[in-house]
C-alpha cells in the first residue's frame, strides 16, 4: 500500500492525474475569469484607481521642481551645502529663478509649495520675484535687504527639500512637524491642529458609536423577537431615514435642537430652563454627535438584527430552566451569541463616522468639525497634496483598525446584514 | 387500575383544570388534569400540534396557564417564575450554549447556584462520566456528534440534580440506531437516579419502551392515561387504538349489548361478538378494533370459541421478519395480519380465499 501511494498516479490513458485535472478544469476557470472581468476593471477604475492617485498625490508636489530649474540644478550638484550659510552662487540661481518665475506667472506655485514646511513664504516669493529683474550681484546682500529671512536656514531646507519632486513632507506636515532651523520639529502647541483633530475625531466616532449601540440593541432586539407583522412595520420606521434625504434629515435636528427650537422651547414652557439659559445643542459638538448617531443609527441595527434573528429563543429558556436570572441569561447567554453583531456594527459606525463630511460641516459650527472637514478645507483651497496626506493618515488609521478587528473577532465572522 | 400509580395525596407533580390559550379563541390545551407520583416516567405521546410542548412549557414556566393550576409538590407554581422551578429541561434541538465548551456549559447551572469551584468541578466530571462523555469537557457544541450533543444536554439538565427533568422529543433529530440506545440509556438513569420524568414524543415505539404511563394527547385532550401494557391491549377509543401499533377496524352497529358483552353487525351484514368498550347504546355505530397480531387463518391455530369470517388477499408483503397480509374482510379492503417468516408458513398469495377468526376478547367495540 505505502509503496503504491508513493507512485505517480495516472488516469486510465497514461496521463498524470494532476496534470488532466488541470487541464481538465482550466476551461472552467477561463470562462468563470472572462465572466468577472467586466466588474473586476470596473472596480480598478473607480476604486482603485483613484486611491491609488490619491495616495500617489500625497507624496508628490512639483510646484517648486518645476519652477525653478536653476535652484534643482544647484541643490542636485551641492547635496552637502550647509543651509545656514548657503554661498553666493546659490543666491544667484535663487535670483535668477526668482526672475523666471515673475516672467512665466509660477510665483504663487512655488511659494504655496515652501509655505507648507515654512509658512510666510508666499509672500516672501511674491516679493521677491517682483523685484529680482533690478537685483545686483552680491546676491546674497540685495536679497537679505529686501528681507532677512531669505538667509534663514529652514528656507534653505525647505527649497533643497522641494527641489524633488516626491516628498513625505506633507504626512510630516499633517502630523504638526514644521521646519525650524534646524529640520524637522514638533510645533509649537497652539499651532498644533492635525493631530488633536485626529484625536478628536475618534473620541467623537467612539462616542457615537457607543450611543449608536445602546440605542440600537434594544430596537434590534425587538425586531428580530416580533412577530412578523409587527416587526415588519417597526423595520419601516428603521429604514425610513434610507429614504429621506441627509440634508433634510439634518435640517429637521437644526430645527429640534437651535436655540430658539423646539427642545429649547418645550424645556422653557415646561419651567425646567430659564429664559437666559437656553442650551446650545447646535452649532458644536453636541449637535454633530446628536445628528451622527441618528444618521448611522440603521448601520448599527442591520447587522445586530441580522445575527439576533438567528439566535433560537431555546437558548434563553434553556438558561433560565438550568437557574439563571433574566439579566444573567442576559449577560452569559444572550449577549456573548451577539458579539459579532456588535463587533460588525460598530467596525460599520465608527469607520463611517471617523470619515463623516456633510453632518458635522451643517451642525458643528466650530468646535463640532471633524478631520474630514479638515480635507475638504484643504481641497478647497487646492492644498491637493496635503488633503491627500490627511486621508491617507485616515486610510492607514482605519486600515489598522480592520486589522485589529481581523486579530480580535476575526473577519470571517463579520455579519453585515 | 390505569391510574393506579397517579392516585392519592403522593402527586408530585399536578395538572389541574388547566386550559391554555395563545389566541383568545382557541383552546390549545382544554382542561388537563393530570397527577404524577415522585419518581414516575410520564411519556406524552400525540401527533403533532396536540398541545404537547404547550403543556411541558406550562410545566417549566415559559407559558402561563391561561385557566387552572400546576402544581409541584402540593405547591402552586402558576406564578413562580422558570429559574425558581428547579426543573430540569432538554430541548429537541439540544440547546447547548455554542460560546461556551461542554464543561462551561454543565458548569452553568452550578455557577448561578453559587455552587463552589472545587465542588463544580467534581460534579461536572461526575455527571459526565454519567453519560460517558468524560473525555469531551474541552470540545465546543459545534465539534461533537448529534449523538455527543444529545448526551450533554442531558447531563447538563441532570448536573444540578433536579427532581424533575423534562424533555422534548429529545431523541427526534438522531437516527435509528443512536435512538434506540439512548432510549435504554435515558431510561436507565431514570432507574438509577430516582428522578421523575416528564418526555414528550410523537413516537409510539419510544413511549411503548421507555414510559412507567403514557398519556396519549389528542386535540389539547388527554384521550388515555394508561401503562404502556393497557394502552395497547386495551384502547379506550378509537383514537387510542388507531395511534398505537396497527389496528383493523371493521365499521358497524350494535345489536345486541350485555354487560361487556355486544353483538355487532358488519357491513355485510354479518354478526359478530365483540367486547364493548366504548358502546353505549344498542342500535349506534361503532367500530370494532382487532390487533392483526390477534388475528389467525390457519384453522387448527384458531383459539377457542373464535369467530370465523370469511376473507379475500388481496396483497402479501414481505418484511423480513414478518410477512404481511393485506385482506378484504366485511366490506372493508385494509385489513392486515402478520405471518412470522418461518420455515413452514403457509404462503398466501393475492386472490386466494381464506376464513379468518380471532377470540371475542380482542374484538373490542369502540366509538365510531
Ligand atoms: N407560541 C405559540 N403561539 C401561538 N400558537 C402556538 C404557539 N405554540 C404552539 N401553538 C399552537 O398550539 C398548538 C399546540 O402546539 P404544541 O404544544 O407545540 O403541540 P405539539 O408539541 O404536540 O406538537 C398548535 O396548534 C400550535 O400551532
Ligand atoms: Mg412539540
Amino acid at each position: 500500500m505505502a509503496e503504491a501511494t508513493q507512485e505517480l498516479l495516472t488516469t486510465a490513458d497514461g496521463r498524470p492525474l494532476k496534470a488532466a485535472l488541470a487541464a481538465a478544469q482550466s476551461r472552467a476557470k477561463r470562462r468563470a475569469f472572462f465572466l468577472v472581468l467586466p466588474l473586476l476593471l470596473f472596480i480598478i477604475l473607480t476604486f482603485l484607481v483613484p486611491i491609488g492617485y490619491m495616495l500617489k498625490r500625497s507624496f508628490e508636489h512639483d510646484g517648486f521642481a518645476s519652477s525653478a530649474p536653476a535652484l534643482v540644478a544647484w541643490f542636485g550638484e551641492n547635496r552637502g551645502f550647509d543651509p545656514a550659510d548657503p554661498p553666493e552662487e546659490a543666491y544667484a540661481a535663487l535670483v535668477e529663478d526668482l526672475a523666471r518665475m515673475q516672467v512665466e506667472k509660477t510665483t504663487g506655485m512655488a511659494g504655496t509649495r515652501i509655505n507648507y514646511s515654512v509658512p510666510g513664504s508666499i509672500s516672501m516669493f511674491k516679493k521677491g520675484a517682483r523685484e529680482a529683474k533690478n537685483l545686483t550681484p552680491p546676491f546674497r546682500d540685495s536679497l537679505i535687504a529686501i528681507d532677512p529671512e531669505w538667509a534663514s536656514p529652514a528656507l534653505w531646507r525647505g527649497m533643497a527639500s522641494a527641489s524633488h519632486v516626491y516628498t513625505t513632507e506633507f504626512y510630516l506636515v499633517a502630523s504638526d512637524m514644521k521646519l525650524n532651523d534646524h529640520g524637522w520639529a514638533r510645533g509649537e502647541d497652539k499651532e498644533r491642529i492635525y493631530l488633536y483633530l485626529f484625536f478628536k475625531t475618534f473620541v467623537i466616532s467612539g462616542i457615537i458609536t457607543v450611543l449608536c449601540l445602546l440605542l440600537a440593541f434594544p430596537v434590534s432586539h425587538l425586531l428580530a423577537t416580533l412577530p412578523m407583522a409587527k416587526s415588519s412595520l417597526l423595520m419601516i420606521f428603521v429604514l425610513l431615514p434610507f429614504w429621506t434625504s441627509l440634508l433634510v434629515r439634518t435640517s429637521a435636528w437644526i430645527a429640534l435642537l437651535q436655540e430658539q427650537g423646539v427642545v429649547n422651547d418645550l424645556l422653557v414652557g415646561l419651567g425646567l430652563v430659564s429664559d437666559e439659559g437656553r442650551l446650545t445643542m447646535m452649532y458644536n459638538m453636541t449637535g454633530t454627535i446628536v445628528a451622527m448617531t441618528h444618521v448611522l443609527l440603521p448601520f448599527m441595527i442591520l447587522p445586530l438584527y441580522s445575527v439576533m434573528r438567528v439566535i433560537p429563543p431555546s437558548y434563553a429558556r434553556a438558561a433560565r430552566s438550568l437557574g439563571a436570572t433574566s439579566w444573567t441569561t442576559f449577560r452569559r447567554v444572550y449577549m456573548p451569541q451577539t458579539l459579532p453583531g456588535i463587533a460588525a456594527g460598530s467596525l460599520l459606525v465608527f469607520i463611517l463616522a471617523v470619515g463623516y463630511y456633510i453632518t458635522p460641516a451643517l451642525v458643528g459650527g466650530a468646535d463640532g468639525q471633524l478631520i474630514s472637514n479638515l480635507i475638504s478645507f484643504h481641497m478647497n483651497k487646492s492644498n491637493w497634496s496635503l488633503a491627500a496626506a490627511i486621508a491617507g493618515m485616515l486610510l492607514a488609521a482605519i486600515l489598522a483598525l480592520y486589522w485589529l478587528y481581523d486579530r480580535l473577532i476575526g473577519i470571517d465572522r463579520l455579519k453585515l446584514g | 387500575m390505569t391510574a393506579s400509580a397517579g392516585t392519592g395525596d403522593a402527586a408530585f407533580v399536578e395538572f389541574d383544570g388547566v386550559q391554555k390559550s395563545y389566541d383568545g379563541q382557541t383552546l390549545v390545551v382544554k382542561g388537563l388534569n393530570l397527577k404524577m407520583p415522585k419518581g414516575e416516567f410520564l411519556t406524552m405521546l400525540g401527533p403533532s400540534g396536540s398541545g404537547k410542548t404547550t403543556c411541558l412549557m406550562m410545566l417549566a414556566g415559559f407559558e402561563t396557564a391561561t385557566n387552572g393550576e400546576i402544581r409541584l409538590n402540593g405547591r402552586n407554581i402558576n406564578q413562580v417564575p422558570p429559574h425558581k422551578r428547579g426543573i430540569g429541561m432538554v430541548f429537541q434541538n439540544y440547546a447547548l450554549f455554542p460560546h461556551m465548551t461542554v464543561g462551561e456549559n454543565l458548569s452553568f447551572p452550578l455557577e448561578v447556584r453559587g455552587m463552589a469551584k472545587s465542588d463544580r468541578e467534581a460534579r461536572i466530571i461526575r455527571t459526565l462520566d454519567m453519560v460517558q462523555m468524560g473525555k469531551f469537557v474541552n470540545r465546543r457544541p459545534a465539534q461533537l456528534s448529534g449523538g455527543q450533543q444529545q448526551r450533554i444536554a442531558l447531563a447538563r439538565a441532570l448536573v444540578f440534580d433536579p427532581e424533575l427533568v423534562l424533555m422534548d422529543e429529545p431523541l427526534g433529530a438522531l437516527d435509528k440506531q443512536l435512538r434506540e440506545h439512548m432510549q435504554f440509556e435515558i431510561k436507565h438513569l431514570h432507574e438509577s437516579l430516582g428522578i421523575t420524568v416528564v418526555y414528550v414524543t410523537h413516537d409510539q415505539g419510544e413511549a411503548l419502551t421507555m414510559s412507567d404511563r403514557i398519556a396519549v394527547f389528542n386535540d389539547g385532550r388527554i384521550q388515555q392515561l394508561a401503562s404502556p401494557a393497557d394502552l395497547y391491549e386495551r384502547p379506550e377509543n378509537s383514537f387510542v387504538a388507531q395511534f398505537i401499533g396497527e389496528n383493523n377496524k371493521l365499521p358497524g352497529v350494535i345489536e345486541e349489548l350485555n354487560g361487556d358483552k355486544a353483538l355487532v353487525r358488519l357491513a355485510n351484514g354479518e354478526l359478530i361478538d365483540a367486547t364493548a368498550v366504548n358502546a353505549k347504546e344498542k342500535g349506534g355505530k361503532t367500530l370494532v378494533s382487532i390487533r392483526p397480531e390477534r388475528v389467525e387463518f390457519k384453522p387448527e391455530m384458531m383459539p377457542e370459541g373464535a369467530h370465523m369470517i370469511g376473507a379475500e388477499v388481496i396483497e402479501v408483503i414481505y418484511m423480513g421478519d414478518i410477512l404481511r397480509a393485506v385482506l378484504k374482510v366485511a366490506g372493508t379492503d385494509d385489513f392486515v395480519i402478520k405471518m412470522r417468516n418461518t420455515l413452514g408458513q403457509t404462503r398466501l398469495s393475492p386472490g386466494q380465499k381464506i376464513k379468518v377468526g380471532w377470540h371475542p376478547q380482542d374484538a373490542r367495540a369502540l366509538d365510531p
